[in-house]
């Protein structure tokens, strides 16, 4: 078990070097150079020149990159190039907002979804399991960012409840600190129910799933003969066991999440790693991007290993089968 | 067939489908002109659905802020949306079968690799690629199908290699080979048919999966471009005139929703059909 565990670590860190290597390669192969950008079309050549000596950018690209990687490694994660601040403060300003969206809706559409598919697969083929399958099919098939707009349109234009934009209001600096929670709450209300509304059809329709696989199994009908209660077969027995799969999925949603999170951050402007990021693809700005890059690489590798442990744990069958 | 169409879910799926498809397929058939046409936009812009125009054309949907007709739109646009999630998910579930079965089967030095690759290819940022493709090349119809394809078959690999690798050590498999099946057989036969169930699951998802995922590509402007509608392009024209014409973002939005239940619906009836244990299961 522990081999397998470093050998998945060092697979993990090699995944992250692969993922660096493929973008810095794909960003300085793409057209646009960051320091036309940002000196705009009136620099000389000589500026230019001299910019880049200053950025380091006309050195060879195998220097380059071997000099990110070990200063990035050494914890100097430069600056950024379009905005002149250093990526760390930049990250480390739009991390917490994602993190905080994404982690929510992860929660609570898991914990909403375990109990609506469980609820579902136990009354299989009742009208309560028709009626939610129709909800949660519904919900998995409505496009975030429509989803999104659409809530904007009932609860900020029609109702005036919620805000739209941003993650607090203009006056958060001069409210009180209750009052500052609340209006963050309120800021957080439409972004966070559209990612976890999606979030719930997917992860009920699953579960249900998994749970009707594992009931068809016959240690079920084992179980059930030896006059357990209901409640108990389902608890204990059957989800227990469906959740294996269910835990692989969320390991695997991470990256999935954190994409239509950008989408539904660029839709309420939320400050976050999302919005960072398409704005330094667009400036074409080096350090900002590969950082990001990065981190969410490191991030989403280890959601996938956090997953494949959990599942060894939950399944004895994973974890004794000889190692691959 | 008779079956699938027994069950409601397959029938509704099925049916929504068809509309949907031939809909698509005899498009200058059901509307009227062209879905860019502009023809008097001051007299024409922002009518609301159910009501006929100043020109006395009747506009089942309304019409967008150019005066184009919503519905003939809708139409066109189905054209593009649903091509491009059928033929992307056919790329991925090839790809993800294929890699899966493989790596399942096969352990040791292949598997590895197949793992890694799979890995690595899940761990690259999907956003990241799709900026840095659309920067590279110009954003085109095809472009859209080679990234939604290639960026979509990790998860099938890997709901396939877990089954087959669950189902290697089965006593059914035990056996197939105590009989002296040889390798190919075995997985083809014995372990891949009883893998696939997952499989239809995530292909029907897959479909409508695109199918948004199409949607949002073109919502941040690196899908299928303007004027040539497609139903993400139709909702981000809808997004700035929400206030003014919701209908403009609601048809595509709601006629997105109907295909993905649709598709997700018959996937579920397929699914119950293929797998006999769940069919008996109480």
């Amino acid at each position: 078990m522990l081999a397998r565990l470093a050998h998945r670590l060092l697979a993990g860190f090699a995944v992250v070097l692969g993922v660096v290597t493929l973008t810095f390669v794909l960003l300085h192969a793409a057209p646009g150079d960051p320091v036309e950008l940002m000196l705009g079309p009136t620099a000389t050549g000589e500026q230019l020149a001299a910019q880049r000596r200053a950025f380091g950018l006309d050195r060879p690209m195998p220097e380059q990159f071997t000099r990110w990687v070990s200063r990035f490694a050494q914890g100097d994660w430069g600056s950024s190039i379009a905005k002149g601040r250093p990526v760390r403060t930049i990250l480390g300003d739009a991390w917490p907002a994602t993190v905080r969206l994404v982690a929510l809706s992860l929660v609570l559409s898991y914990l909403l979804g375990l109990f609506v598919g469980a609820l579902q697969a136990a009354r299989s083929r009742s009208r309560t399991d028709t009626v939610l399958s129709v909800a949660t099919v519904t919900l998995f098939a409505l496009p975030g960012y429509w989803l999104a707009l659409m809530l904007v349109l009932v609860f900020t234009y029609w109702a005036r409840w919620l805000p739209a934009f941003g993650a607090s209001g203009l006056d958060a600096e001069y409210l009180s600190s209750g009052a500052r929670l609340m209006d963050q709450l309120r800021h957080l209300a439409l972004p966070l129910a559209t990612l976890t509304l999606i979030g719930v059809g997917g992860a009920a329709r699953f579960v249900r799933g998994a749970m009707l696989d594992t009931l068809s199994q016959p240690y079920i009908t084992t179980a059930r003969a030896k006059g357990l209660a209901p409640r108990h077969v389902i608890g204990r027995h059957a989800l227990r066991n469906a959740l294996t799969p269910v835990v692989t999925l969320l390991g695997l949603s991470l990256p999935a999440l954190f994409s239509g999170a950008v989408f539904i951050e660029a839709v309420f402007a939320w400050p976050g790693v999302g919005r960072v990021l398409v704005e330094a693809v667009q400036a074409r700005d080096y350090p900002v991007v590969m950082a990001a890059t990065a981190v969410s690489a490191v991030l989403v590798v280890a959601g996938n290993l956090l997953a494949d442990v959990l599942a060894a744990w939950l399944d004895p069958r994973v974890r004794t089968a000889p190692p691959a | 067939m008779t079956l699938l169409l027994r069950d409601r879910r397959g029938a509704f799926g099925t049916l929504v489908l068809l509309v949907v498809i031939l809909c698509a397929l005899f498009a200058p058939l059901v509307t009227s002109g062209d879905p860019a046409a502009q023809r008097d936009i001051v007299a024409t812009r922002f009518v609301p659905p159910l009501s006929t125009d100043a020109h006395g054309q009747f506009h089942a949907l309304g019409t967008d802020r150019f005066g184009r007709d919503v519905w003939t739109r809708l139409v066109y646009g189905a054209r593009v949306s649903l091509g491009v999630g059928v033929v992307a998910v056919l790329l991925s579930i090839v790809l993800g079968v294929l890699i899966g079965a493989v790596a399942g089967f096969w352990r040791g030095p292949i598997s590895l690799t197949l793992l890694g690759i799979t890995d690595f290819a899940l761990a690259l940022p999907r956003l990241v690629l799709l900026l840095l493709l659309a920067a590279l090349w110009q954003p085109s119809t095809a472009l859209v199908i080679a990234v939604l394809g290639l960026t979509g078959w990790m998860s099938v690999a890997r709901l396939v290699h877990a089954e087959v690798r669950a189902l290697a050590v089965r006593p059914f498999v035990e056996g197939a080979r105590a009989v002296g099946a040889r390798q190919l057989r075995v997985l083809s036969r014995h372990i891949l048919p009883n893998a696939l169930t997952p499989v239809i699951v995530a292909a029907a998802l897959g479909v409508g999966n695109a199918i948004t995922l199409e949607a949002g590509l073109s919502y941040l402007g690196l899908g299928v471009q303007p004027p040539t509608p497609s139903w993400g392009n139709m909702i981000t024209s809808g997004r700035d005139v929400l206030v003014n014409a919701p209908w403009v973002a609601i048809a595509p939005g709601v006629a997105l929703a109907l295909v993905v239940v649709a598709c997700t619906l018959l996937g579920d009836a397929l699914r119950d059909l293929l797998d006999p244990s769940v069919r008996r299961s109480p």
